[in-house]
């Protein structure tokens, strides 16, 4: 299942941003909004929150910078996470990592030429008794091994 | 009347097919025309019998795991017919491995529909706060101190004197705040909790709310829990409806609301101070202590902070007394630990029992060995920042003081097993970087020591002047540990000294008469 996602419109944005802008302390809420709605969070959106929030526009680049989670482009179009942690390091998790970085032509952190999945680390979905663990958009997958990797990458890469 | 089934919607367990399980089970019962009841519960803890089926029959619930789809079938015949099942544990409450625990704040957990505020209430829930609002602010935190329940997210600060703190402040508002960030490898338990018994937490929230005086609370979820925030959300609308948040919560005059706040994928938020500052709408950079949150913490106004399972043990301290919590553990260790065991593990799960028990006895014993069937080699006790423990120090009690006493923690009590093949230079090489990846930037032994880390172990793992570099590391270890302004850059170096110090033989090659030999 992929996520559909709107394109970019400032109108929208807009209507996101004044949605959750009278909250306390709203700037990761609306990050969050936004890359819901649009996948990432366009530049165009950085000096709108700010507005919005009476932050500098450095204030919020700075939030978004910090985080991890936000995107400042689009993801391909399947997002496969691999936990990289620990727990899944201790049940082979490196060595999946490494399948998966060949099958798919890509490193860790990055998306196929073709723009159809970003293979990205995660660490710790938590599932860490029934490691090593992976998600494909928002779906958990346990027990990981090379048969179920290589199903997962087959079905990112449809 | 019909069969009634219970499968869990633990993440853990959707993990490895609940789902589907639950689905061909809705399936095969309407191809044949049984009426059946599936109640989606949390998770057990038995992360092995995932997914984990239970049914309702006069002698107890009926386990059978690990189950698949095609599974079930099969399953429904056995019932229909009351023969043996391949997969049958007989009554869930006697699998040893359950029946060995003392669950006080995961008893209900895998019992009851998550959902279900009436299933929360009638198997005991919110008689803590009954009795909290009976006793009123001052014996609450008479009762809570008394039970000697400390920080469960890993610092072990005693719960009753920072709700007196808090208590005790002056200030217009005060909150009321749940580190659900629970970014340790290894740890689940928080995750758990609020997918298997949300309500618990609510109330534990709600109980210090009305003690120390706070009429909000926020919870911060990680944004790796999905699951977590939507059970954690749809149960605190259950209780609104229920008039356990809101105005005049259970009754009384008090009020109180809680609000879920999702993070944004930054390990260093699981700190306290950085928390705060992320739910503030800021980067998460951690603040210097002091002041101390109780006195300016969110938005600058006192703030009680603690772990998902430090409020969830407080229900029950309020509902069955300070002292039935008390009475269990060790030393100044009191009450039960949810411990979770994980990685190369063959009975990987949670296990909740008092303070005591060995590590030697978790993981050979509860644990049963790795799930390769290796030799275990190392554990990591208590996440990333967590000592690597060696066979020769499985004699340890579970217990805070014992921990720190061998250079270790027992953090947010989650224990990895590692067999025989762990290249040890890896894990402490891996330790620096993800601290050099997750800190925060703030101060510089951290920032600039984790990278300097990595480089010094590249270098070791290289072969270059071996014991020069290590000396340097341990020298630099040092240095953060006793400069850097939070536990992240303080307690990175656990898992690379205890490597160096356990695993020595990984760093420093075996002396070869090599050229000699050519």
């Amino acid at each position: 299942m992929t996520a559909v996602f709107e394109p970019w419109n400032e109108t929208r944005g807009a209507e996101i941003i004044a949605e959750h802008a009278n909250q306390e302390g709203a700037t990761l809420v609306i990050l969050h909004a936004l890359q819901e709605a649009f996948g990432y969070v366009p530049e165009a959106a950085i000096p709108m929150v700010a507005k919005a929030l009476n932050l500098s526009r450095a204030e919020v680049h700075g939030v978004f910078t910090f985080y991890h989670d936000f995107r400042h482009k689009p993801a391909g179009r399947h997002v496969l996470k691999l936990c990289r942690a620990e727990a899944c390091q201790a049940a082979g998790g490196d060595a999946l990592a490494a399948r998966a970085e060949a099958k798919l032509g890509v490193s860790l952190g990055n998306t196929t030429a073709d723009d159809r999945v970003t293979l990205e680390p995660i660490y710790c979905l938590g599932l860490c008794a029934t490691a090593p663990s992976a998600m494909l958009d928002g779906r958990l997958i346990g027990r990981l091994d090379q048969k179920r990797l290589d199903a997962l990458v087959a079905e990112a890469q449809r | 009347m019909s069969m009634r089934f219970y499968v869990s919607r633990d993440a853990g367990a959707i993990a490895v097919g609940a789902d589907e399980v639950a689905l061909a089970l809705e399936q095969a019962a309407a191809r044949r025309g049984v009426a059946i009841e599936i109640v989606r519960t949390g998770s057990r803890g038995m992360y092995w019998l995932e997914p984990l089926v239970e049914v309702a029959t006069p002698q107890g619930r009926i386990a059978f795991g690990p189950v698949t789809a095609a599974d079930v079938p099969s399953l429904l015949d056995a019932l229909a017919s009351n023969t043996p099942h391949l997969l049958r544990l007989g009554v869930t409450d006697e699998i040893p491995w359950l029946k060995r625990q003392t669950r006080l704040t995961f008893a209900r957990c895998g019992v009851i529909d998550p959902r279900s505020l009436d299933d929360y209430c009638a198997h005991g829930g919110y008689k803590g706060l009954a009795q909290a609002l009976s006793l009123g602010p001052d014996a609450v935190l008479t009762e809570v101190t008394a039970s000697g329940l400390r920080g469960r997210g890993g610092a072990g600060f005693p719960t009753g004197i920072k709700w007196k703190t808090v208590a005790q402040a002056k200030a217009d508002r005060k909150f009321i705040v749940c580190n659900a960030d629970e970014g340790d490898s290894g740890t689940f338990a928080d995750r758990m909790i609020m997918e298997g018994d949300p309500f618990l937490v609510i109330e534990g929230m709600t109980i210090a709310g009305l003690t120390v005086g706070a009429s909000k609370g926020y919870v911060y979820i990680r944004s790796e829990y999905p699951h977590a925030v939507e059970a954690m959300n749809a149960a605190i609308a259950a209780a609104r409806r229920g008039g356990y948040l809101g105005d005049k919560i259970g009754g009384s005059t008090t009020s109180f609301d809680v609000e879920v706040r999702v993070g944004a994928g930054a390990y260093v938020c699981g700190e306290e101070t950085s928390l705060l500052e992320s739910l503030e709408g800021r980067r998460g950079i951690v603040r210097a202590k002091p002041p101390l949150p109780a006195h300016h913490g969110l938005f600058g106004k006192p703030t009680v902070i603690n772990n998902v399972l430090s409020f969830a043990a407080i229900p029950f301290i309020l509902s069955k007394g300070a002292k039935a919590y008390a009475d269990f553990g060790m030393g100044r260790s009191r009450g039960t630990m949810p411990i979770q065991l994980s990685g190369n593990i063959r009975h990987g799960g949670l296990f909740e029992t008092a303070f005591g028990v060995t590590l030697g006895e978790l993981v050979d014993d509860i644990g049963g060995g790795t799930f390769t069937g290796r030799p275990v080699r190392a554990v990591q006790v208590g996440g990333p920042l967590g000592a690597y423990f060696p066979r020769a120090l499985f004699d340890t009690p579970f217990d805070y003081e014992a921990f720190a006493a061998r250079d270790g923690l027992i953090g947010h009590g989650g224990i990895v097993v590692f067999d025989d093949s762990v290249d040890m230079r890896r894990q402490a090489r891996f330790a620096m970087e993800f601290c050099a990846v997750e800190s925060c930037g703030k101060c510089t032994p951290c920032r600039i020591g984790s990278t300097r880390g990595v480089e010094t172990i590249e270098k070791v793992m290289r072969g270059e002047h071996v014991h020069e570099n290590i000396a340097l590391v341990e020298d630099l270890c040092n240095t953060m540990k006793f400069g850097s302004l939070c536990a992240l850059g303080g307690f990175t170096p656990y898992p690379v000294l205890s490597a160096l110090k356990h695993f020595r033989e990984d760093f420093v090659p075996a002396p070869t008469t090599l050229q000699a030999a050519e």
